[in-house]
Order: structure tokens, then C-alpha cells, then sequence
């Protein structure tokens, strides 16, 4: 296997980015990759695309043909992929380029994640979401994607002691990180008591458990280390790649308060990395509910179990803290267009990694994960990234 | 969801059929074809029985938000049922308050109304939980 770095990142600012198309914001952020590594079109081998929905959210697919088109790589006939696994289709994007350049087959290539979710409304998106979980077994009853998630919180606190306040800490804590990132939908902190006063979704979790509907794109340019000289004295490697599976129905599971798929792709990352979760100085994790981060920093082997959201309350997850986990913001102030979640995560990284995340820079990161999950944890993606 | 959708899960959602695997004895709701325990060994050993219908809340949440099918239902309540069997399914509760609801409440299945194809089609049934 060849060693894989990362050499150009771009994404566009996620929203309600209502005055720009699905296609345009993927080529925005398309485009600024191969910018930022300064690489030609034709030095690029293939194209990958997560997105979860498009079909029903814009009712377009073949999707990955699209964006080769209108990035205007269709004339150079190279292949291009689409990759589907819920919130894991970004991450799982990168995964399938990271194999394709590891393997030999391919030299360059671009990787990108895009999601157009406002151009609907939000009981049709709702519906789209739910689309991810069971749709025979848990959809059909009424179940939501905030409804699974609040059930995981209500057996978290039942069994952990884990209270509302601590979840309501990992919003406040992720709008003080988004605050400070321009990309971000919200550049806004808030204050504990707003998460606590806000409108329910799915009791016991309020508007600002949740991440937002968005808009927005984000892409990387993925080359073999020996490559990636030609194009920058600072390729940020990829050390693991590593990608697990659970249950679709989170009924099937005997304990929903750990994410199996996560511990199992992150014990492989670790393994294949060389390290262990101490090493690891910044996190973008996957935190569409505030309780899917409590969930991720236990599971991932930052805390015990039980203690994700005690830790998050001491501030152990802010910058400055034992691990920086989220600086962008996460899914929750970020903003959470499915199909880009995943390689948004990476365009944080690589910026922390090169030392160029401004205000939320964590001072001398040189080791990071980043964790993906689609669905209620059904598929899990870790990718672990250094420097030196 | 189509007709033929429905129709073909009708069993499991009328009467909660579910699966033992004839190798290992493990039980699995919806039914499946192969045991996720036991794989290959228990090709042709699933055998099909009816749940008892009791069983106790393992979690819950109240839905406010919701898809538009259940937009007329809301706020209403979801929950994760541990069965008498040992297996979990999701299901809607009925005939009790979200403020009388707590985890190890024992509660019953009901035949009862899912959801319909629009005001003129379908209209599909299957099982909700009351309190035993």
C-alpha cells in the first residue's frame, strides 16, 4: 500500500445557500481544491462524490456524472464515482479515493461531498432523513431521525447519569468554535440557556440539539506522498482509513448507547496509525445531535464510557482543552449538508494540520480524526491524518 | 409506501411475528432469513412464532417535529420496546400521557391504525403499545 496525502482543500460556506445550485456549489468547491494544491485537470485520474439524497432532494441523480461535467472534466473521460451511506457519505468518499491511490490505480484525484437540503421544506426533508434509518421497521411507526437519537440521550442519562445541561454544553461549546470560522452557518455562541428554552423536536432534545438543514459542498485533492512534493512542502498524510457497520434498526442493537461501528473502525484506524486516542490533539466529530458527540468522545476513547458529557462540561473538548474536538463548529454550527459533512471535517483538519485555522488553530497539531457516521451509527468512518 | 409494500410485512405488523433460530435459539424481529449469530448454520432452521405482545419501555422520546405523514398525530410518543422474548423493536404508545411514560413501564401491543395513503387510499395497520 502507498502512502496517501491530501494537498488541496475547498469548500464553499454552508447555508441556505439559496442563490446557488447543487452543481455550482459543488464546483466551487471542486475548483478551489485543485487551487489550493495548484494541480491541472489533466493530472487528475478520478472523480469521487459523497451524497446521500440528490434524488430526492433536487430529483437529480447520476450525480458523480454531473460534477465531471460541469467541472469541465467530462472531455478527459476519467471515471467518476458516486458514494452513498447517509452522513457517512463524505467520509466513505474520501475512503473509496484514499483506497484507489493507496492500491496504485490512481496517481490524483478529486474528492468531494455536496448536499442541497433547502430547497425543500422541512417536513419533506424530515422525510429524506428518515429515509437513513429502517424504513420498514422504524420509519414507518413515526420513528425520526431526532426521535432515535433523543431515545439514545434518554438511556444515556438513564444509565449514565449524563444530564440535560451537559448535552446542552456540546452545542454551547460548538457555536463558540463556529464563531470563529467563516465557512460556518452559524458564527454565533449562544448561551446554555437558549439550548435549554428552545422549542422541542424530539423530547429530550430541542432545536439546538440538532444540526441545521444546509446547503454546501466541500472537496479535497488526494495524491500518493511521492506526488505530493511536486505540489506542496506541506502534504498533510493520511496514517489510517478505517470503515465499520452495525445494524440498520437501532432496536437491533443490545446497548444503543455505544456505537459498535464506531468502536470497531476506530480500534482499526488506531491499530493501522500506530497510535492511540491520547496522541490525538483535534477531533472533528460527528455531531448531528448534541448526544451524538457525547456518544463519539466515549466511543472514540477520549473519555470512559459514561463520562463524554462530564468531560464536556469541564471543557475538556474545547480548544485548549485535552482534545480539541470540533473546532470548525461540528454538524451543529458548521452546518450539516449531508453528503459534504464528511469532507468538511477533512478541510478543517488539513487547516489545522497546516497550521492555517486562524483563530481556532490548536496550537501545534500535528496528529487528528476525524469520524463519520451515517444513519443511527449504522456505518462509521474514521480517518486519521498527521504531519511530519 | 406502495400496497405491495405494506402488504408483504402485514403478518409481523398484525399478529408481531418474529424468528427463533433453530441452531442457537436466538430470537430476531422483523423476521429474518438467517441468524445473525449462527450464518449459514441456520439456513432453513428460522422458525416463525407469534411475540407474546407484553413487553417493558426500554426508551422514549416525544415527537414535535415531524414528517408530514404523522403531521396530524404530534406531538406523539416513540419508544423502544424490550419484549418478554428478549428482542427490541420502535413503535408508537397510545392511550397514556408522555408525562406518565418511564423506562420499565410494562405495556401491551394493540392492533391499531399506521398510517394511510392519502384521504382516498390505504389504509394500512399494525401494532402500537398501551400500559399493561
Amino acid at each position: 500500500m502507498r502512502e496517501v496525502a491530501i494537498v488541496g482543500i475547498g469548500m464553499t460556506k454552508f447555508g441556505e445557500l439559496w442563490d446557488m445550485s447543487f452543481r455550482e456549489m459543488g464546483i466551487q468547491a471542486g475548483l478551489m481544491a485543485m487551487q489550493d494544491a495548484k494541480i491541472s485537470a489533466e493530472e487528475i485520474d478520478a472523480l469521487y462524490v459523497g451524497n446521500m439524497s440528490a434524488g430526492r432532494y433536487i430529483e437529480q441523480e447520476h450525480v458523480a456524472a454531473l460534477m465531471a461535467d460541469y467541472s469541465g472534466l467530462a472531455r478527459d473521460h476519467i471515471p467518476a464515482i458516486r458514494i452513498e451511506a447517509a452522513g457517512a457519505s463524505g467520509g466513505l468518499a474520501l475512503r473509496q479515493a484514499y483506497l484507489a491511490i493507496a492500491s496504485g490505480m490512481h496517481d490524483a484525484v478529486v474528492v468531494g461531498g455536496a448536499e442541497k437540503m433547502t430547497d425543500v421544506g422541512d417536513a419533506i426533508s424530515n422525510k429524506i432523513q428518515s429515509s437513513a434509518s429502517d424504513q420498514q421497521w422504524e420509519s414507518v411507526f413515526g420513528a425520526t431521525s431526532p426521535s432515535l437519537h433523543a431515545m439514545i440521550a434518554r438511556r444515556h442519562m438513564h444509565e449514565y447519569g449524563t444530564t440535560r445541561e451537559q448535552l446542552a454544553e456540546v452545542a454551547v461549546k460548538n457555536h463558540r468554535h463556529g464563531a470563529l470560522n467563516p465557512f460556518a452557518q452559524f458564527q454565533k455562541e449562544i448561551d446554555i440557556k437558549t439550548v435549554l428554552r428552545a422549542g422541542m423536536v424530539a423530547e429530550p432534545l430541542g432545536m439546538f440539539d440538532c444540526a441545521p438543514n444546509s446547503d454546501g459542498a466541500a472537496a479535497l485533492v488526494l495524491c500518493s506522498m511521492e506526488r505530493a512534493k511536486k505540489y506542496t512542502d506541506s502534504p498533510v498524510r493520511i496514517l489510517a482509513s478505517a470503515q465499520a457497520s452495525d445494524t440498520l434498526a437501532l432496536h437491533s442493537r443490545a446497548d444503543i448507547c455505544t456505537f459498535e461501528a464506531t468502536r470497531y473502525a476506530a480500534q482499526r484506524a488506531y491499530r493501522q496509525a500506530g497510535i492511540s486516542p491520547k496522541d490525538v490533539q483535534v477531533a472533528e466529530v460527528h455531531d448531528n445531535f448534541t448526544i451524538s458527540e457525547i456518544l463519539a468522545i466515549e466511543d472514540l476513547g477520549f473519555f470512559e464510557k459514561g463520562q463524554g458529557g462530564r468531560a464536556t462540561a469541564d471543557g475538556q473538548t474545547s480548544i485548549g482543552g485535552k482534545v480539541a474536538v470540533n473546532t470548525s463548529g461540528g454538524l451543529k454550527a458548521r452546518g450539516d449538508p449531508i453528503g459534504a459533512t464528511g469532507i468538511a471535517q477533512l478541510v478543517e483538519i488539513v487547516q489545522q494540520l497546516r497550521g492555517e485555522a486562524g483563530k481556532r488553530q490548536v496550537s501545534g497539531a500535528s496528529c487528528a480524526l476525524a469520524h463519520n457516521v451515517g444513519g443511527t451509527g449504522s456505518t462509521a468512518v474514521v480517518h486519521i491524518l498527521g504531519v511530519k | 409506501m406502495t400496497i405491495a409494500r405494506f402488504w408483504r410485512d402485514n403478518a409481523t405488523r398484525y399478529n408481531l411475528v418474529a424468528t427463533r433460530c433453530g441452531n442457537c435459539g436466538k430470537v430476531t424481529f422483523p423476521p429474518r432469513h438467517v441468524c445473525p449469530v449462527c450464518h449459514r448454520r441456520s439456513i432453513g432452521k428460522m422458525q416463525r412464532f407469534h411475540l407474546s405482545g407484553e413487553g417493558e419501555v426500554y426508551s422514549f422520546s416525544v415527537v414535535h417535529e415531524a414528517p408530514s405523514a404523522f403531521e396530524m398525530q404530534k406531538p406523539y410518543i416513540v419508544a423502544m420496546i424490550r419484549m418478554s422474548e428478549g428482542v427490541m423493536l420502535t413503535a408508537q404508545l397510545i392511550d397514556c400521557e408522555p408525562s406518565e411514560v418511564t423506562i420499565g413501564m410494562k405495556v401491551r401491543a394493540k392492533l391499531r391504525k399506521i398510517g394511510e395513503e392519502g384521504p382516498g387510499g390505504v389504509i394500512h395497520y399494525g401494532y402500537k403499545f398501551a400500559p399493561a
